[in-house]
């Protein structure tokens, strides 16, 4: 195995007396996905300023395409393309124009750049588009216009800040298989994002962010097993009183919680065939009961709640 | 902490796509007309004045930029009174509108340092300034000429391209201030009026507060000629604070050869004086330290500015 791509090691930043970063580690590997998730404001984005070396770190250290990006910054940029979250262009310049000035900054030769913009462009499906000045751009196709500049860059790894913030559904799905297609081509990806459903089938591995800390980091698949212990999940709509303790009662059931709307069953079975007969039973008002899918969201939930239980 | 690669590589990309957006601006057309028609309207009033002293003066041709007929200024007068203004509508957003177009980090992700961007904008900025204020002098020279109907001499040429670079000089003042601003404000409206303020404080109330200040800092005792002569320096050197009082200074006596110095003079020092022109080189050397000072200033506001960028977090 070769060196990873991004290494981190024990990478610290401090604002004032606020912890943004708290002594992080992290490894990317050649070729990997990997997602840093967790809300807002949980150092996601300071993470990222550092490993392009944009924000000094207060201490630690990291490698990022084998380089330091405190010491050889441009270096790394040269390696790196970045996509900071709510990508801006120069509006009054057409596409074709913003990529350009970013081809000249990278130092390219016109023509060179004239060649690789074009095949960039036409990467992303932006080929018509091109001409035509930013401020005409959709949301989705200046996302897809930040990809064609780290395409036409020729970067090996593309860090992506937030990258389906602000995208309807579809255009997140779109986004998301061109992101997998990059993959393809064996670029190494770190995207950042709170929405930790969302991005969860596309990366192979996650780190789940907490206030500066990674809480936990492997594939996606393990989490769940680990963290919700291989439980089934249900979402149960249901009406009538005392309901929560019926449920519960029911032979099978580990956890209920009220949401708003319904209940959220845990159970070590398939209980839902147990657990409407309790309910119609009891007198309630059975709406409807299905199989949810354990997600992300709930091992964030559930492992960070535990986490403040014990604080 | 040492870091590798050279830290203005990039800095004439930026330049260069700074200077094409200034030159392409909307922002940039209305200031061209505005001082255009201003210089234009200058020159022609005095025109008619200066007609009327041709075989007067041996420098006539100098008088363009000098005579005022009421109720216009004279052309230096409006060019100090305007250049400000060209300068802070050129620089006022130049940083803070990367970062609220969310340009900012993109750019900064390129492999260039946080310097070029800077001095890009800025000698965008200044060369904007210096290609918009040599077309205006060659319009004005040139309409001198058609309206005159005499060609200017060399020395005539030479102290008037020294007063160009004077102005040059004082629009990077300007310029670097409001660079400053777009540095430290993250709101361009907010940037804009700052500048403007100063430009204000500078241009109206300067002197007004210097007439207030200085008699508090060296009282004037009518009896005492050292008491005298040290309230007029003092005067003098906080007036000399203002880069409108140093432009004013330049192009008086870059522009005006019978001016043998700048501020008080005492009467023993005139005794035995031929009253006549100065040569260029002794004109050169009495705007010398004015130019000089513009110059610093300029490169001054531009380093605080520049630390203040550095220290900045990309972060919007």
């Amino acid at each position: 195995m070769s060196d990873p791509v991004i290494r981190a090691e024990a990478l610290t930043k401090r604002y004032g007396p606020a912890l943004a970063v708290d002594s992080l580690d992290l490894t990317v590997e050649a070729g990997e996905v990997f997602g840093l998730l967790g809300p807002n404001g949980a150092g996601k984005t300071t993470t990222i300023l550092m490993l392009l070396g944009l924000t000094e770190p207060t201490s630690g250290r990291a490698v990022v395409a084998g380089f330091d990006p405190l010491r050889k910054p441009l270096e790394v940029k040269r390696r790196v393309g970045y996509m900071p979250d709510s990508v801006g262009f120069y509006d009054h310049l057409s596409g074709v124009a913003n990529l350009r000035y970013g081809a000249a900054l990278c130092g390219m030769r016109p023509a060179e750049a004239d060649a690789r913009i074009a095949a960039a462009l036409k990467r992303v499906r932006l080929e018509e588009a091109g001409g035509k000045p930013v401020r005409a751009y959709s949301r989705g196709m200046r996302q897809r216009l930040a990809i064609a500049e780290i395409l036409m860059k020729g970067a090996a790894v593309a860090i992506l800040d937030e990258p389906t913030g602000g995208l309807d559904p579809q255009a997140t799905r779109e986004f998301l298989e061109l992101i997998r297609s990059l993959k393809q081509e064996g670029m190494t990806i770190l995207l950042s994002s709170h929405l930790l459903d969302l991005v969860q089938s596309a990366c192979d591995r996650v780190a789940l962010f907490h206030r500066g800390r990674i809480g936990l980091t492997g594939r996606v698949d393990d989490l769940l097993r680990d963290v919700l212990g291989g439980s089934q999940v249900i979402r149960v709509d249901a009406r009538g009183p005392g309901l929560a303790a019926v449920i519960a009662s029911v032979p099978g059931v580990a956890r209920v919680t009220e949401a708003a709307d319904g209940f959220r069953v845990e159970a070590g079975v398939d209980a839902r065939a147990a657990v409407a007969r309790a309910i119609v039973e009891a007198g309630g008002e059975l709406m409807s009961i299905e199989a949810g899918h354990a997600s992300l969201e709930e091992v964030y939930a559930r492992y960070f709640e535990g986490v403040r239980d014990a604080a | 902490m040492r870091r590798d690669g050279f830290a203005l590589a990039g800095a004439g990309v930026v330049m260069m796509k700074e200077l094409a957006d200034n030159l392409s601006s909307v922002r940039m057309r209305l200031l061209e007309l505005l001082v255009f028609v201003a210089g234009a309207g200058a020159v022609y009033g005095t025109l008619t004045e200066v007609r009327n002293i041709v075989s007067e003066d041996p420098f006539v041709f100098l008088r363009i930029f000098t005579t005022a007929k009421a109720p216009l200024p004279s052309f230096v007068a409006f060019l100090g009174f305007l250049i400000p203004i060209v300068a802070i509508a050129l620089g006022f957003d130049s940083v803070n509108s990367e970062f609220s177009r969310r340009t900012m980090s993109r750019i900064l992700s390129q492999p260039i340092y946080r310097d070029a961007l800077l001095f890009g904008k800025f000698l965008a900025g200044l060369a904007t300034l210096a290609v918009t204020l040599t077309a205006l002098w060659l319009f004005v020279i040139g309409l001198g000429v058609l309206l005159l109907g005499l060609p200017p001499s060399g020395e005539e040429v030479l102290r008037a391209f020294a007063f160009l670079v004077a102005a040059v000089a004082y629009g990077g003042v300007w310029l670097a201030l409001a660079l400053l601003f777009s540095v430290v404000f993250r709101s361009a409206a907010t940037a804009a009026l700052a500048a403007l303020s100063v430009w204000l404080l500078f241009a109206f109330f300067w002197s007004m507060l210097v007439s207030l200040a200085a008699p508090v800092i060296a009282p004037a005792d009518p009896d005492d000629v050292m008491s005298l002569l040290h309230a007029a320096n003092v005067t003098e050197a906080l007036s000399r604070l203002s880069p409108n009082t140093l432009f004013a200074e330049t192009a008086l006596a870059a522009l005006n050869p019978s001016t043998r110095a700048l501020g008080a003079v005492l009467q023993s020092q005139l005794q035995g004086a031929i009253s006549a022109p100065l040569p260029f080189a002794q004109s050169l050397a009495l705007i010398w330290p004015q130019v000089t000072g513009l110059v610093a200033a300029a490169i001054g506001l531009f380093t605080v500015a520049y630390i203040a960028f550095q220290r900045q977090e990309v972060r919007a």
